[in-house]
């Protein structure tokens, strides 16, 4: 029965499924791991758990330029293109949280549409926009859709948050002298900052990710992403196998998530859900 | 720092405006206060709207007009207006049948298996009576990590010799040679990778599942089954189509696993692999626009399926009015 009391077996049957989520989740993330501290000797003998270890594999992609041009271009792009994200996406919110103004469900709708938008269909027409303006193969080149991509997210997170700040602050503030843009400022920042920072979050999940732009509207170091050099590379000698290092380079990107993950793990679920399902 | 524009006696106007207008909607007798709400909505929202315009509006024109172009980048002197000729060419191709043959299956077949792990996962995160922190913090991980990287992780465990479930298969056993071994693999990268992300969504729509209906349930004698498919999922009706809209459009989108993985050997390549190597080895603007044209079409039909056939709301489309 439903209302029966916590038996230790369905506590054991429980914690029987729980294991299998970990495995389910974590194999994959462990073998990468895994890969990356086997010696070379001992990288095709598929042992899940390596016989020698060695930070060999690490030591060799922090002395290749290509590795360490891309994960400044990844940190770099990625934090440029939260903020802008982010920023835009709060005023837009705002507004569509608590303004009564024409456009509003044209904003809604082409946040919407956006949102859905099969991005490889940008692809072709940006690379030539792109290329004729000189974009092409620099951090605004891919800034520009990663923020453009990234609004919609932050928008719908975002007003979902601020409708669930008390109203009535506001019209307190208000009622003291406070304009709208002061009631903005004053009362419903602070209060918005945790939504605000849960929004940056999932921004910079996205833009970290992204593999097709970065693969399309670079062609150099000077704005290879990570997802985009891993791809190409080829180790540090043209005749080694590049498999440790490969992985050396996926766990070092792999960490600043696994840190959110840890860390945020609340308001990460919290921002994902209230943004895509309402009533 | 608008302090002078507006004094405290034209605010407590907005105020009592707003209130006014929340009554009998409709009338458009402006007060200042009013208008100033709208300019400031406007003005918030502008910098967002233009950015979006900008990045996807023109752009989708511009590869409209492409897409009637001869426009090869390798003779550019023959770019000609050619009306719908690239369309013909695209659709009569079979590489471009095979291509969207396999997206629509890969899309069909994660999104049905992510829907049923999704809701598994979803039950076990929202009712787990043990270490439910650990559960949801564990199965956030395959959301965030990059696609690339977790893409690389399946391509080295199918790999002869390296990989450790490559090893359990028959000693020459190459799966990711072959097209519909490829496949799953590709399947099952895509299914890893987006399950938590359809469990949230469905975690939500679960949520509102009232405890006391499921209860009344229990006690008329509903088995466990009965609950799940008569209470839990007509509930859950909304959530559940709007997760699975946003999967089935994110999925015929699938590129990452797929480059990685096979880089779209042995028919193995989605759309996007094809408009994605049109672009970068053929270099042909004309085509590879027709074929984003096609694409957008495509995604345009799905969400209109879901839409008005399923009845999905579109999220955002209630905006603010239930509250």
């Amino acid at each position: 029965m439903v209302m029966a009391t916590v038996t230790t077996g369905r506590k054991v049957r429980w914690g029987l499924v729980d294991i299998l989520v970990l495995v389910f989740a974590l194999v994959p993330v462990l073998w990468v791991v895994s890969l990356s501290f086997k010696t070379k000797d001992t990288l095709t003998d598929g042992s899940f758990i390596p016989q020698e270890w060695t930070w060999q594999n690490y030591a060799d992609i922090f002395k290749t330029s290509e590795f360490l041009l891309a994960l400044v271009n990844s940190i770099g792009i990625a934090i440029i293109s939260t903020v802008i994200a982010v920023v835009l996406g709060t005023m837009a919110a705002y507004a569509v949280a608590r303004l009564e103004f024409p456009g509003k469900q044209l904003l809604v709708g082409l946040s919407l549409l956006i949102a859905m938008f099969p991005q490889v269909s940008l692809v072709t027409p940006l690379f030539n926009i792109e290329r004729n303006l000189g974009l092409f193969d620099t951090w605004p080149g891919l800034i520009l859709p990663y923020i453009t991509f990234a609004l919609p997210l932050s928008i719908y997170t975002l007003s979902a948050f601020f409708r669930e700040i008390p109203w009535e602050l506001e019209k307190a503030a208000k009622m003291d002298g406070a304009t709208p843009a002061q009631a903005f400022r004053k009362v419903i920042a602070p209060l918005a900052a945790p939504g605000v920072f849960t929004t940056a979050i999932l921004v910079f999940i996205f833009c970290w990710n992204d593999f097709l732009f970065a693969i399309s509207l670079t062609s150099t170091t000077a704005s290879r992403t990570v997802p985009a050099a891993l791809s190409f590379f080829t180790g540090s000698s043209q005749f080694e196998d590049p498999t440790g290092q490969v992985c050396a380079a996926a766990v070092v990107i792999t960490i600043p998530i696994i840190v959110f993950v840890l860390f945020f793990q609340r308001r990460i679920v919290a921002g994902l859900t209230s943004g895509a399902v309402k009533g | 720092m608008t302090v002078q524009d507006s004094t405290p006696a034209d605010t407590a106007g907005a105020t009592v405006a707003k209130e006014a207008t929340s009554h009998k909607k409709g009338k458009p007798a402006l007060s200042e206060g009013k208008r100033a709400e709208r300019r400031l909505g406007l003005w918030l929202c502008a910098p967002a709207f233009l950015v979006m315009i900008a990045v996807t509006g023109y752009p989708i024109v511009y590869s409209v007009w492409l897409s009637l172009q001869r426009y090869d980048l390798r003779f550019p002197a023959q770019q000609k207006f050619i009306g719908f000729d690239n369309y013909g060419a695209v659709l009569s191709n079979s590489y471009w049948w095979t291509a969207f043959g396999t997206t629509m299956f890969l899309t069909v077949v994660s999104v049905a298996i992510e829907f049923v792990l999704g809701m598994a996962l979803a039950l076990v995160m929202h009712r787990t009576l043990i270490g439910r922190g650990v559960v949801r913090t564990v199965a956030l991980i395959p959301y965030g990590i990059v696609t690339v990287v977790a893409a690389f992780s399946w391509y080295y465990a199918w790999t002869p010799k390296t990989g450790y479930l490559a090893n359990m298969l028959a000693s020459d056993a190459a799966p990711l040679t072959d097209q519909w071994p490829s496949l799953f693999i590709i399947i099952g990268a895509e299914v890893w990778k987006t399950t938590p992300f359809m469990a949230l969504l469905l975690m939500a729509g679960l949520a509102l599942v009232p405890d006391d209906l499921l209860k009344a349930a229990a006690m008329d004698g509903a088995t466990a089954w009965q609950r799940f498919t008569k209470v839990m999922l007509p509930v859950m009706k909304p959530a559940i189509l709007v997760a699975l809209l946003f999967r089935t459009l994110d999925a015929f989108r699938i590129f990452d696993n797929i480059f990685v993985l096979t880089n779209g050997a042995q028919d193995t390549g989605s759309v996007s692999m094809q408009t994605y190597n049109n672009l970068v080895k053929g270099l042909n603007l004309g085509i590879g626009s027709t074929m984003a044209v096609l694409i957008f079409i495509t995604v345009a039909i799905i969400a209109f399926i879901f839409i008005k056939v399923f009845g999905t709301a579109a999220p955002g489309s209630d905006n603010g009015g239930k509250r």
